[in-house]
């Protein structure tokens, strides 16, 4: 039934080389509206690199992106905005001297009439987010530096959701958790998820994956390895197309 | 105890960085003040203390731009020098010839020049530190060695003077100044708007539901604001004009002194400038996306590069900005002395970063205020003239200064730590 439907993103042959080295190698995924697809691989197998040019910060050296069907440009993170791509990167990318709700408008500021930055207006915002996606939150003046790692990642996620993504990507989200927090993210993917919007997740962690994604492209040294439904495969077989760079499907 | 003076401070919501700042500013003033049998805390000794620091204060609010962002500006002495050779050739020997000596336009046009130029020049070097890549120390260190041969070129090393009369008044002196009426009425006019700007600000946020500092906390502040503000225009109207200087400028009118009049200096001119200029840049940095990105991108150019901020243009424009803001201390400093020479503004460039860095700007980036560094440029001078007036010999100054900027910095590395940020 979904394949029927125009993905909301496919990214076609993408090829992209850092002084010799191919980061991503002509590699095709694809992302249907309110589908969670995982992006796995080892460190260095290409998978950030492969997000980084849909959210804009590299440039492809080939290759093609559709946005529902047609051919979109994006040259930078302002252009991914633009068709609604929100990403959560896994070094979180805040500035650390700067409070909440600078971190969750950078860029794209409240203003008053006059055009003036409107902080307040920020913050009221924020508080209103952050009291959904994560009520413990309080500390809304001081510098993101002086927030824990799981305030740091809920502002860092507030920012991706508050605008209305259509495509998220999510590298490493949970990575500097607790078990509560991690909860509250899958929480909020199955939410997202439900909301029709499309989700890349990149992960190391195989459970999350069998549990969060509906398919799951595997990565290896910059090339595609395949792409499996989650439900017809096992952890195993997931491990060895990571590791082994061994695609199920060629078993049978 | 220590905790209800403690609980006092937090609710009056002020910057310990900032009353450190002053703290030792007022320990610097006593101690002169005491070695100088109280020469040092006289109005015509501040007056002259602020005159002093206006140059550089203009030029230091532009470098907590530069530094925040993780640059530096080691041009901005040679450039002040080359700009302010261009605008004393063209106010001396071009615009006499076109418009008529001492036409009312020369300084008008001889200023903007100055502004222009040095924002041009901001933005070329920015330009190549931003898009080409060359580090921000390499291109203003060759700009440093450009400049001061180009402002040679000029004249061929001659000095030029005298400057158009209304520049002058630009430099502050006996006529650059506002005189008691008006300094009273900008006195009052800036006490004033402080506490409407504070009202507001209030009333925004509690329109918000937001928590809002008890009202005898907001009452304390606004009125220590205005104190300060009300109480140094007292003390500039406080300074008389010797009679010589009135009996000239009545000369020069063709009347003759009224008998028993005294007449002040009031707030000097240049003073007024860099009020101005720390006004409009406080401004900026707090309340335009041009600040918020300089803050951001300090505190992570990264990030803000992800987040959609040109960061390559943001660097020509804050390039631009200190060029300009190297234009109106130019401007300052050649009316000042009266005439422009090309060694104008030798070193200046140590002593913008050492008042930026004194007060308060991190060279890791991200963090500076405006308030911080005219603060800083304040008690560099004050140390400076404190120092010559005690009779401490030039070399021993130099050295004074270079251990208390090491201090200073090394005292708010501690503090940061101290509290985590």
């Amino acid at each position: 039934m979904k394949d029927i439907q125009t993905p909301l993103v496919e990214m076609k042959d993408i090829h992209i080389s850092f002084g010799g080295v191919k980061a991503v190698d002509h590699v095709d995924v694809h992302l249907h509206a309110g589908e969670v697809v995982g992006l796995l691989g080892h460190n260095g197998a290409g998978k950030s690199t492969l997000i980084k040019i849909l959210s804009g910060a590299y440039r492809a050296d080939g290759g093609e992106i559709l946005i529902n069907g047609e051919k979109a440009s994006i040259n930078n993170p302002r252009d991914a905005r633009s068709y609604n791509i929100e990403t959560i990167y896994q070094t979180l990318a805040l500035a650390d001297n700067l409070d909440a709700a600078s971190n969750l408008f950078l860029g794209r500021e409240l203003v008053t009439s006059l055009g003036l930055v409107d902080d307040d207006a920020m913050e009221a915002e924020t508080r209103r987010i952050m009291g959904r996606l994560n009520p413990n939150f309080q500390k809304f003046s001081d510098p993101v530096s002086a927030l824990s790692g799981g305030q740091r990642q809920s502002v860092a996620i507030a920012r991706a959701v508050y605008f209305n993504a259509r495509i998220l990507i999510m590298d490493e989200p949970t990575a500097a958790l607790g078990p509560q927090e991690t909860k509250m993210v899958s929480e909020l993917i199955q939410k997202l998820k439900a909301e029709g919007i499309g989700i890349f997740l990149i992960s190391h962690d195989i459970h999350d994956v069998m549990e969060l994604c509906d398919r799951a492209s595997v990565m290896k040294n910059g090339k595609l390895v395949g792409t499996v439904n989650v439900a017809d495969v096992t952890d195993d077989d997931l491990l060895a197309m990571i590791i082994l760079g061994k695609n199920p499907a060629e078993k049978r | 105890m220590k905790n209800g003076i403690k609980n006092v401070f937090d609710k009056l919501g002020l910057d310990t960085r900032l009353l450190g700042m002053i703290g030792a500013l007022l320990l610097v003033w006593i101690v002169f003040d005491f070695y100088t049998g109280g020469r040092f805390l006289t109005a015509r000794n501040l007056f002259n203390l602020s005159v002093q620091t206006a140059s550089v204060g203009v030029m230091a609010t532009g470098m907590v731009f530069v530094i925040v962002t993780r640059h530096i500006d080691l041009s901005v002495g040679a450039m002040l020098g080359f700009v302010g050779m261009l605008m004393g050739a063209l106010q001396t020997f071009v615009l006499p010839d076109l418009l008529g000596t001492g036409h009312p336009m020369i300084w008008i046009i001889t200023a903007l020049f100055g502004i222009a130029l040095g924002s041009l020049i901001g933005a070329f070097q920015g330009w190549i530190i931003g898009y080409l890549t060359v580090p921000a120390f390499i291109v203003t260190l060759g700009g440093l060695l450009v400049w001061r041969g180009a402002a040679w070129w000029v004249t061929s090393g001659q000095t030029v003077a005298p400057l158009d009369a209304t520049f002058k008044l630009l430099g502050g002196g006996a006529e650059g100044t506002l005189g008691a009426m008006p300094s009273w009425v900008l006195g009052l006019f800036a006490a004033g708007a402080a506490l409407v700007l504070l009202a507001l600000s209030r009333s925004r946020k509690a329109s918000h539901g937001f928590v809002v500092k008890p009202v005898w906390a907001e009452l304390t502040v606004g009125g220590i604001v205005a104190a300060l503000i009300l109480g140094y225009t007292w003390l500039m109207n406080s300074y008389p004009l010797p009679k010589g200087a009135v009996k000239r400028i009545y000369a020069a009118r063709g009347e003759i002194v009224p008998e028993g009049l005294n007449l002040v200096y009031g707030i000097a001119i240049p003073v007024l400038i860099l009020l101005l200029v720390a006004a409009v840049m406080t401004f900026v940095a707090s309340r335009t996306r041009f600040g918020r990105y300089v803050y951001a991108t300090g505190g992570n150019p990264e990030a803000a590069e992800l987040s959609g901020i040109n960061t390559r243009l943001l660097t020509v424009k804050i390039f631009a900005l200190m060029g300009a803001l190297t234009g109106i201390a130019a401007i300052i400093a050649s009316a000042r002395l009266g005439s422009a020479a090309n060694d104008l503004g030798t070193l200046d460039e140590l002593r913008v970063i050492a008042a930026a860095v004194i007060g308060g700007t991190a060279l890791a980036g991200g963090v500076g205020t405006i308030y911080g560094a005219i603060l800083g440029a304040l008690i560099m001078q004050s140390l400076q003239s404190g120092m010559a007036m005690v009779g401490v010999d030039a070399p021993l100054q130099a050295i004074v200064v270079g251990v208390v900027l090491v201090f200073a910095v090394y005292i708010d590395i501690v503090y940061r730590r101290r509290t985590g940020l």
